[in-house]
């Protein structure tokens, strides 16, 4: 579904600031596939979702999402294909636009859009329901700005948007980071069920080991622009913090320390 | 008095076009478009080029349309395109209008004292001239708003809005952010050269300068709007853009009246708009203040 192949990003290059992001990175996701990317303070977990999502181009390397060659193609082409959640939960919504007109937005993407009128009472029920789901009371505020929603509700919508559409690949970047623990755990379960209910193909973000071991059936750990573990399936259910911390220290030569990274053994 | 007033609200309609066409750019984009400045030139050279040579004056005035789209079009391109800061691309538009209009008008002024305007019919139905911009202006301004309420719901509007909003989320949601600022612009500017066009006409002449502080008084308008009547929903939004622009012809004409000197007409509108874009700043302050003498007691 994924086939990131040997991509490199390079900011500022040829200048002092010059900044290896990504160094030669290949990462293949299948179909179904709910990858956790973990890895330190930057690492290059965004930059590599950034340049899937053509929010940055690939210096070297190809990226094809679903079968299409996606590497030259810019952001909002790309963006038929993707569903994506960021950390800023202001960030994946339009503030001054209600709840039922973001979802809209989100129903369009990938469409011709026309003079046609920009939402139909027919998608306005369909919107009820799905906000129905969430059980967070939205669907008695369709016409409510999503400026007025606490984070956890707008990630929660967020989420939403991302997978209307059915989206061969869903990009989740430490989405629940920003959020009090109460809220991040109720959209980390919402994520869950989202992506177990529509099968969706998906890859991850956190800085949370135990999120990270606790969801998806993959689990892949970057380290200076490059990934240093991919453990999968069988090996992924057995696997503790123990032996990743162990699995760690023993690729990279260092020893893991909490306020080196803000990878964090969870709580 | 009375005709005082009857002709602030004739300017004051003819002035809520381009106030709309401000409000496009200024808060629906988010982006202070210098454009309006020439734009506004160039539907006045346009229509009165086009009408002294006998064009009649509605077609002359969809060509203003036109023109003005031409420049936002420059405009967002030099944006999108080219990568430069909006700001700056205004003002080049701004400043290549210039000569550009003075090629279109042959000179610095063009006179529409002998010829019929947009305003002839209503004349010759009997009513005075005051009178006469007033209907054209209600009929432009009415239509307008019916326009850009149906436009700015539909899904290329809608993608319009999100961009100005949220331009990430806009690209993450599939939309061509390039086209839909451009798009906007070239509304925007548009509006603005078909009240040029009007006033124009109003005044019976087009002038080379007659865009200057004309994005001032826009965006003044724009924010007496907010200010007195509120930002609830779109439609109403759109009414109190129109009421903006005619309250501030009735202050300029108060102020006039009171004995302030026409050359201090720009100085007091700039200051006018500080102080109303300030006001957010003010109201914290004000805030805080009362909290810690609250907090003192
Ligand atoms: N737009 C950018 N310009 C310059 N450097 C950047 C940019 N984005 C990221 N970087 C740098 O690239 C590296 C990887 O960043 P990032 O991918 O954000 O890390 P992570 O998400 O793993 O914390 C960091 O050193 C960061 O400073
Ligand atoms: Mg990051």
């Amino acid at each position: 579904m994924l086939t990131v192949k040997k991509v490199t990003k390079i900011f500022n290059p040829r200048t002092v600031n010059e900044k290896v992001a990504l160094h030669d990175v290949s990462l293949t996701l299948k179909k179904g596939d709910f990858v956790t990317l973990i890895g330190g303070n930057g690492s290059g977990k965004s930059t590599l979702l950034n340049c899937i999502a053509g929010v940055y181009q690939a210096d070297q390397g190809s990226i094809i999402i679903n079968g299409t060659d996606v590497t030259r193609l810019c952001e909002y082409k790309r963006a038929a294909l993707l569903g994506r959640v960021f950390q800023d939960p202001m960030m994946g919504t339009a503030s001054d636009m209600g709840i039922e007109e973001n979802l809209a937005l989100a129903m369009r993407r990938g469409q011709r859009r026309s003079l046609r009128w920009g939402i139909t009472n027919k998608e306005r029920e369909y919107y009820k329901e799905l906000l129905k789901k969430l059980g967070l009371g939205l669907e008695n505020r369709l016409n409510d700005k999503v400026g007025l929603l606490s984070g956890g509700q707008r990630q929660a919508l967020t989420l939403l948007m991302a997978i209307v559409k059915k989206p061969k690949l869903l990009l989740l970047d430490e989405h629940a980071a920003a959020l009090d623990p109460r809220t991040a755990k109720m959209v980390m379960e919402l994520t869950d069920i989202i992506i177990q209910e529509n099968n969706l193909t998906t890859l991850m973000v956190t800085h949370n080991m135990r999120d990270a071991i606790k969801h998806g059936n993959r689990l892949v750990m970057m380290y200076e622009g490059q990934i240093i573990l991919d453990i999968k399936y069988e090996e992924k259910q057995k696997l503790t913090v123990e032996d990743l911390l162990e699995r760690f220290e023993s690729i990279s030569g260092e020893e893991f320390t909490e306020d080196r990274a803000l990878l964090s053994k969870g709580d | 008095m009375l005709h005082i007033l009857m002709a602030a609200v004739s300017l004051g309609l003819l002035w809520a076009i381009i106030t709309m066409g401000v409000y496009i750019t200024y808060r629906i984009l988010s982006i202070a478009d210098l454009t309006v400045e020439g734009s506004i030139v160039t539907g006045a050279a346009i229509a009165a080029v086009l009408i002294t040579r006998g064009i009649n004056p509605y077609a002359a005035i969809g060509f203003a349309f036109v023109g003005g789209m031409g420049a936002g079009l420059i405009t967002g391109l030099l944006h999108t395109r080219l990568k430069i800061p909006a700001l700056l691309s205004g003002i080049l538009t701004m400043i290549a209008l210039y000569s550009i209009n003075l090629h279109i008008m042959g000179r610095a002024n063009i006179s529409l004292l002998k010829v019929d305007t947009a305003y002839t019919v209503f004349e010759n139905m009997g009513l005075n001239t005051t009178t006469s911009v007033i209907v054209v202006g209600i009929i432009f301004v009415s239509c307008l708003i019916g326009i850009l309420y149906w436009f700015f719901g539909t899904e290329i509007g809608s993608a319009i809005r999100a961009t100005g909003n949220n331009p990430q989320m806009a690209r993450a949601q599939g939309i061509n952010t390039d086209t839909t600022i451009i798009l906007g612009l070239m509304i925007s500017n548009g509006l603005v050269a078909t009240g040029g066009a009007l006033i124009a006409q109003s005044q019976r002449f087009a002038d080379i300068q007659m865009g200057i502080g004309s994005i001032v008084i826009g965006l003044a308008s724009v924010i007496i709007g907010e200010v007195l009547f509120g930002k609830r929903n779109f439609a109403s939004r759109l009414v109190s853009l129109v009421l903006g622009a005619i309250v501030y012809r009735i202050i300029i004409a108060i102020v006039l009246k009171l004995g302030m000197p026409a050359n201090d007409l720009k100085l007091f509108t700039a200051i006018t708009v500080a102080i109303a874009l300030s006001l957010p700043v003010f109201s914290s302050y004000l805030a805080t203040l009362k909290k810690s003498m609250k907090r003192n007691r």
